[in-house]
């Protein structure tokens, strides 16, 4: 593997967060009952006629502009055309020779090294409706309700070098098309697709090899597992002296392999023209200005910000400010709790953790900065202990109600009054005469594992440095 | 006012004509629904009424019924008409004899024998004979002003953009427009004013006020300055009948006031080529949806795609398959740069010899057809020299001008004669005052088939 470069390009299809579809004024809500969101025009009904949405139209210009491509003078939009059952009108609307943008470039950030991924185009085309498949009953039926479902598809150059550059792409671009908030880019969904253009070449050759194009990968970790499965599959083919093949692969999740799809021999000739129904447009270079002026901080910048104002880690920024809503989130807690850092590891460490279990996002839940603000303060003032606060964190999720509420309802804080800690030690050192003759013979541990034993006794509510102030001096005078 | 007679005069003399492919439904429901006199039309069969049959005269359309209705449609629901039945047609538009579809050919109230033109046939057809004083239309190349003029009545196709095409079943987009046909100009400009305006449903309808065109219908075209292209008097390849009635058209309006002004509009002569490019790549692409899958015919096989073809094959006449063949064809990588590409280039040469020429004119005057109706089966197949009967009216087409076919003679054996005129861009006012004027002036709209 080590003596060959492995070039890789994407190509993202993005479904755009608009009310309604790019051409009809049908709901483009997720889930909803089969063909129930559909019309005329999303059926392709004869003598239905397109018109253009002009929020997705928009939302394409601002995703254009945050990476950095060129607006097209003109822009029209052409016809696709191929047979599929899912496509109702047998082509698809959609850009072919002047995409809405070109000529940008995305900078992502890897293994503490900064490049420029270029991007060859961005365009804007209708989705095609889905399709199911009853091979028991022989039947297969269609969902139109994601036909017309307003899709980027976002094109880059052959610049990354391994399936982990492959990955850091695809997560900067969604961090971006999420703080500009032109789609949720839930995989899993669908709202983000990914294709991927791989081949393999001899270090330091410089033409590219012969490519193969990868479908079907539904999430981050598939895009990684494919890309590099097949970048050795071609390498295992050149060794053998043996050729790639220019061809169309599936990635197969479960036996975790790629497939052949279709060779190049079968690929379409899709015969696009300019689609008649809809008028070309220009956007004026004032307007543009005026949407790029507009542009929320992005990523990058944010994070370059972090590391400045908070003194944070690049890790540490980095990880804050991939999710927009978690970054939002860190500098609201800042504001009530001044520590960067302790916040920044709760976030990336049991908040983190809660929210990949639970497949939510943080402004999903009822868990708000204040919360976190005074489970800080509780730890900070040692009313709770760190284990304590862990604890309770699920419960201020579910319920949404202050830590302090939940630690005096519960009685979870700290026991720092000797007096009261007293008889459990007592009983602790009555229960393990072992462990004290094992401490006085010079095992130091015993006095952990009797501090321990207390703080089982107080459920964790003792304040450990005091319990182990206590011991010590009890085992010490002999007592 | 009621309906019945209207429905007897179907009756009387649809069986004849073959003009009227279906019934309005509330026939059997309601005969007797009163009306307003005059606001009784047909309607082509190419434009969706929801709930009623629409095939565009085509079997692989069998048993559809749109879930909607056309903008147009509506609009004239609005205004109180009532819809006379569904007008025969070329099978998607594509023709100008009305032979090709599905239901038969339409035969010209004039002769029996003949045909009477299309593709909007059935509709000049059903005007023409008195069984409705108005019908809508689709005009793509010619196809409201050649059979206007054939049959004798009063044709307009009005600037593209101007009707919206929302549930107009495509031919080719980018050419298609509705209008009306009427036995006078007066209706036409009555029947332009329900139908017209920008629809949000069609992006290429413009937004534009839209005039009472009824305020056009004055009788006077003193220095109206009427063009007469050299191109579209060519020697030969003209029936002599016609030219003798286009140049004496001409000198009535010059009797009248109009001056005429020579103008050039060199391209003309690439224009049915282009058009034949042009159309066929859109039509191609339009009718890829008729596969069986939601709507329609469909023809059952083992799988998908069998079923796709079995489906295309059974449903689509020959002039479809020949023009579906021909779109595939010049779209297809390769072939695209050298037919479609260069098509478009010549599509714009020929709206800029428009435009310069409307420099110099109001109008432009030229004969509608070449030759006045043809029999059936004459032309049926030689398709060139049935596509060469749109000669005069594609150039239109491919600029977005708005055009019109009125009555302006007759030949010996009895049939009649088109002149038509040209305007530019949205002013299908300058056409309505000179063909009313000229109308007021001749009485060629009053004589009446025997039939």
């Amino acid at each position: 593997m080590k003596d060959y470069e492995i070039v890789i390009g994407l190509e993202a299809h993005v479904q755009l967060l608009t009310q309604s579809k790019v051409f009809c004024g049908c709901s483009t809500k997720f889930g909803l009952a089969p063909n129930s969101s559909t019309c005329p025009v999303c059926l392709g009904l004869p003598g239905a006629l397109p018109v253009l949405n002009e929020k997705a139209f928009l939302h394409a210009i601002k995703t254009a502009l945050a990476l950095k491509c060129r607006i097209q003078d003109i822009i029209k939009f052409d016809r696709k055309n191929y047979y599929y059952p899912d496509l109702p009108k047998n082509f698809q609307i959609s850009q072919y020779d002047k995409p809405l943008a070109y000529n940008g470039y995305l900078e992502i950030e890897h293994n503490n090294a900064k490049k420029k991924i270029r991007i060859t185009r961005v365009h804007l085309e209708e989705d095609a409706g889905k399709l199911m498949h009853d091979p028991g009953k022989g039947l297969s039926y269609i969902d139109f309700n994601r036909t017309g479902i307003p899709l980027l598809e976002i094109v880059s150059e052959p610049d990354m070098r391994s399936p982990d550059e492959g990955s850091a792409y695809l997560q900067d671009l969604k961090s971006i098309l999420q703080y500009l908030k032109v789609s949720d880019c839930n995989m899993e969904e669908g709202s983000l697709r990914c294709d991927a253009n791989i081949s393999v070449r001899p270090k330091g050759e410089g033409s590219l090899g012969v490519k193969a194009e990868l479908k079907n990968m539904n999430s981050f970790k598939a895009v990684r597992d494919a890309l590099s499965y097949e970048a050795e599959r071609q390498v295992e083919l050149l060794r053998k002296g043996e050729s790639v093949v220019q061809e169309t692969r599936l990635w197969n999740e479960r036996k975790g392999i790629t497939e052949l799809m279709r060779t190049k021999e079968e690929t379409h000739d899709y015969r696009y023209f300019p689609e008649p129904d809809l008028v070309p447009l220009t956007v004026d270079k004032k307007e543009i200005e005026k949407i790029k002026r507009s542009l929320p901080e992005l990523p990058q910048a944010k994070k370059k910000r972090f590391t400045a104002l908070y003194g944070l880690g690049k890790y540490d920024a980095g990880v804050l400010t991939r999710d927009m809503e978690i970054s939002n989130f860190f500098e609201e807690t800042i504001k009530l709790f001044d520590k960067p850092k302790k916040i920044a590891n709760w976030l990336s460490g049991d908040i983190a953790s809660i929210l990949n279990e639970r497949k939510t996002t943080i402004g999903e839940t009822r868990f708000k900065p204040a919360h976190l603000a005074e489970l800080l303060e509780l730890i900070r003032a040692e009313e709770i202990s760190g284990k304590i606060a862990k604890e309770i964190l699920p419960e201020i999720f579910r319920l949404g109600i202050s830590p302090k509420e939940i630690v005096r309802s519960k009685g979870l804080k700290q026991i720092k009054d000797a007096g009261e800690l007293t008889s459990v030690i007592d009983d602790v050192l009555r229960e393990n005469k072992k462990s004290i003759d094992d401490y006085k013979k010079g095992k130091k541990n015993a006095l952990i594992f009797l501090v321990g034993q207390v703080m089982r006794k107080t459920k964790g509510r003792a304040n450990p440095k005091i319990v182990n102030e206590i011991l010590k001096k009890r085992l010490d005078d002999g007592g | 006012m009621q309906i019945k007679p209207y429905l007897d005069r179907i009756d009387a003399v649809n069986k004849k004509l073959n003009a009227i492919i279906y019934l309005p439904g509330f026939v059997g429901l309601e005969g007797s629904r009163p009306t307003k006199p005059g606001k009784v039309i047909t309607i082509k069969d190419n434009i969706c009424v929801k709930d009623e049959p629409t095939t565009c005269g085509s079997k692989i359309l069998e048993g559809f019924k749109p879930p909607y209705d056309a903008t147009v449609i509506k609009k004239l629901k609005e205004a109180g008409f009532v819809l006379m039945g569904k007008s025969n047609m070329d099978e998607f538009a594509f023709g100008s004899s009305c032979e090709t579809s599905c239901y038969g050919p339409t035969r010209n109230p004039w002769d029996l024998e003949r045909i009477p033109g299309g593709s909007s046939g059935g509709s000049a057809a059903s005007v023409a004979a008195g069984i409705v004083p108005m019908a809508l239309g689709s005009d793509t190349g010619g196809s409201i002003r050649q059979p206007a003029s054939l049959c004798g009545i009063v044709g307009m196709k009005p600037t593209y953009g101007r009707v919206s095409r929302y549930g107009l079943i495509a031919f080719a987009s980018s050419l298609d427009q509705i209008g009306p046909l009427t036995r006078n100009v007066s209706d036409s400009a009555m029947l332009l004013n329900v139908i017209s305006g920008h629809d949000e449903m069609d992006s290429t309808s413009l937004d534009l006020p839209v005039p009472d065109f009824t305020k056009s219908l004055v009788n006077d075209v003193k220095k109206i300055k009427i063009g007469i292209p050299k191109e579209y008097f060519p020697e030969g390849g003209m029936d002599k009948e016609v030219k003798k009635a286009i140049t004496k058209s001409k000198d009535t309006l010059i009797a009248l006031g109009a001056e005429p002004v020579e103008i050039s509009l060199p391209h003309t002569e690439y224009a049915v080529s282009c058009y034949y490019i042009i159309a066929p790549a859109e039509a191609s692409s339009n009718l890829a949806r008729f596969d069986g899958d939601q709507y329609g015919l469909r023809k059952h096989a083992k799988n998908m795609v069998d079923m796709h073809m079995n489906t295309r094959t059974a449903g689509f006449g020959s002039e479809a398959k020949r023009r579906i063949l021909l779109g595939t064809y010049s779209l297809s990588s390769g072939y695209y740069e050298a037919y479609y590409l260069k098509a478009m280039k010549a599509r714009t040469k020929i709206k800029h010899d428009f435009s310069d020429a409307f420099k110099l004119c109001d109008v432009i005057l030229t004969p509608t057809t070449p030759t006045p109706a043809f029999k059936i089966g004459e032309k049926i197949d030689d398709p060139l020299s049935m596509y060469l009967s749109d000669i005069f009216t594609i150039p239109a087409n491919l600029a977005g001008i708005p055009g019109i076919s009125i009555p302006c003679g007759f030949t010996e054996a009895g049939l009649p004669i088109g002149l038509q005129l040209l305007a530019k861009p949205f002013d299908e006012e300058a056409l309505i005052r000179v063909a009313y004027t000229f109308e007021q002036n001749t009485d060629f709209h009053k004589r009446k088939p025997n039939i």
